[in-house]
């Protein structure tokens, strides 16, 4: 059966070309390495360094872009994904036109965070988009010149997707953030303890900027015509044509636990040498907690030395990441959801949205599995990415265990898991 | 990146700035860009914008892609409507 598949090697497969992919691969490359980066996005970058139409990249992202293409011994595979592990040391890959059996010596997991999309009244209706989706969006060439917009959850995201947004000719009318003013201004506060970060501090003057505010509702027949907020005790509603909301970021750790590496609360359990549970893995960057991009650069170097067995390099970045760390900790502190939060949504509010499984039909249910068998949630196209975050926030329930294909396939790859593999949902 | 793309999205040419996302044309094509309508028949568009949701997923040139993750390509066949 899977003959007809290519049979790749590489010393190091950095799965993700992110800050923290890309720092791997850049530390991993003058070993002489043979190193391959695979990342499902178009180009290299990740969500905070996306390239297209709509984005203006920073001299940071330029600078580490250039020093992948420098490395003759470094192979970047866009618009590539991680169907499964078919055996230990091997990766099965997709891309547009073909699958790939990749056998890999080290693996150094950088695979981001997604945003946690909570559900509320109106949130399936076209024109509502996560806050970090609304940014990718306007970078990938989605026109937003002139719509008005309505930006909520929580979290700095809400503010670089404004100015994203407000780049591109939107009008952005309000944006809601939950966490308390108190909160954000101690946020605020701290910023200057970190190089680069106090100038962020002056964003969170935006005069549309509102603290202990969350979204209510979108109301529109087919699209969206306009956002009701709660605001400290009253609400107001808002007419608008589109609304940008996320309440944070989960860490993408489905590949990681799929190959048995071990977790801890924030994400995939790393040591001091970025290595995971398992031999010869390695996790850096947001799947392993979220802390932006200069955590990230750090990780992925220290991963990537090690994984070519510099350690003596990879310890001299130590203080660096040693002082990201103490950046996200302060941002997990600052942006806490409150539990406000899980009443947004309404009896009728679709929670799983691939399948429309209403919230009604999921509160008697005793966990996953049995909103999973008796009420489909979870079993559509996104494999429960989007519910299964949201159903953890609202009712505490495990995430589902990630299950082979990771994301929906051709027949034709599925020929790469060879006999025996385990292809149900 | 400077020029632009046409592609065909359900019979329609759409004239996009080059290296933008099928998602980006949707969107251009008209309304807040639907892609597809859901198992209870409501239409839908792209929601995540970096390929987890699948909200945005469509046949382009046949094959099932997120149009989120996809960049429009001169002559690109794209069809909503799941």
């Amino acid at each position: 059966m899977t003959s007809d598949i290519a049979l790749e090697h590489c010393d190091v497969l950095v799965i993700g070309a992110g800050p923290a992919g890309m720092a791997a691969a850049v530390a991993a490359a003058p070993s002489g390495a043979s190193i391959v980066v695979i990342d499902d996005n178009p180009a290299p970058g990740g969500q905070i360094w996306r390239d297209g139409p709509g984005a203006k990249l920073p001299p940071a992202a330029r600078k580490w872009r250039d020093a992948l293409e420098r490395h003759a011994n470094i192979r970047v595979r866009s618009g590539t994904r991680v169907v499964a592990v078919p055996s230990p040391g091997e990766l099965l890959l997709e891309d547009a036109e073909r699958a790939t059996r990749m056998r890999w010596g080290k693996l150094i997991l950088c695979t981001g965070a997604r945003e946690l999309l909570l559900p509320f009244p109106g949130w399936t209706l076209p024109g509502v988009t996560g806050a970090g989706g609304l940014q990718a969006l306007v970078k990938a060439g989605m026109p937003v010149e002139g719509e008005r917009i309505v930006i909520a959850g929580s979290g700095p995201l809400l503010l670089a997707a404004a100015a994203t947004a407000r780049a591109a000719g939107a009008k952005v009318l309000r944006i809601a953030e939950q966490a308390s003013f108190a909160s954000v201004a101690r946020f605020g506060a701290s910023l200057a303890r970190w190089p680069g970060k106090a100038a962020q501090a002056v964003t969170l003057a935006d005069p549309q900027y509102r603290t202990s505010s969350c979204i209510v509702s979108a109301q529109g027949a087919t699209q969206v015509e306009s956002a009701r907020l709660r605001q400290g005790g009253s609400e107001v509603e808002i007419a608008c044509d589109r609304i940008a909301c996320g309440f944070g970021l989960v860490p993408n750790t489905q590949l990681g636990r799929l190959l048995g590496c071990a977790l801890v609360a924030a994400g995939l359990r790393v040591d001091a040498l970025q290595a995971t549970s398992i031999a010869g893995v390695y996790a850096a960057g947001e799947c392993t907690g979220f802390g932006g991009s200069e955590r990230a650069l750090a990780q992925g170097t220290i991963a990537g030395h090690a994984a070519v067995g510099n350690e003596h390099a990879a310890k001299a970045q130590e203080g660096e990441r040693a002082r990201w760390d103490a950046f996200a900790a302060q941002l997990h502190r600052s942006f806490a959801l409150a539990p406000g939060i899980k009443a947004m949504p309404q009896p009728d509010t679709l929670v799983c949205r691939c399948e429309d499984v209403p919230f009604s039909a999921l509160q008697g249910c005793t966990g996953w599995a049995d909103a999973k068998l008796h009420r489909r949630c979870g079993m559509g196209a996104c494999q429960g990415r989007v519910c299964g975050d949201a159903a953890q926030f609202l009712f505490g329930w495990t995430p589902p265990a990630p299950r082979p294909p990771l994301s929906p396939v051709r027949i034709a790859t599925l020929a790469g898991l060879g006999d025996g593999a385990d292809t149900r949902q | 990146m400077n020029g632009h793309t046409l592609l065909n999205i359900d019979g329609h040419l759409v004239r996009v700035k080059a290296g933008s996302s099928v998602a980006a044309a949707l969107r251009v094509a008209g309304g807040m860009g639907v892609a597809r309508t859901s198992v209870t028949g409501q239409p839908r568009a792209p929601f995540c914008g970096m390929g987890v949701c699948q909200e945005c997923r469509v046949l382009i040139d046949g094959r099932r892609r997120l149009a989120c993750q996809t960049v429009c390509t001169e002559g690109m066949r794209v069809e909503t409507a799941e």
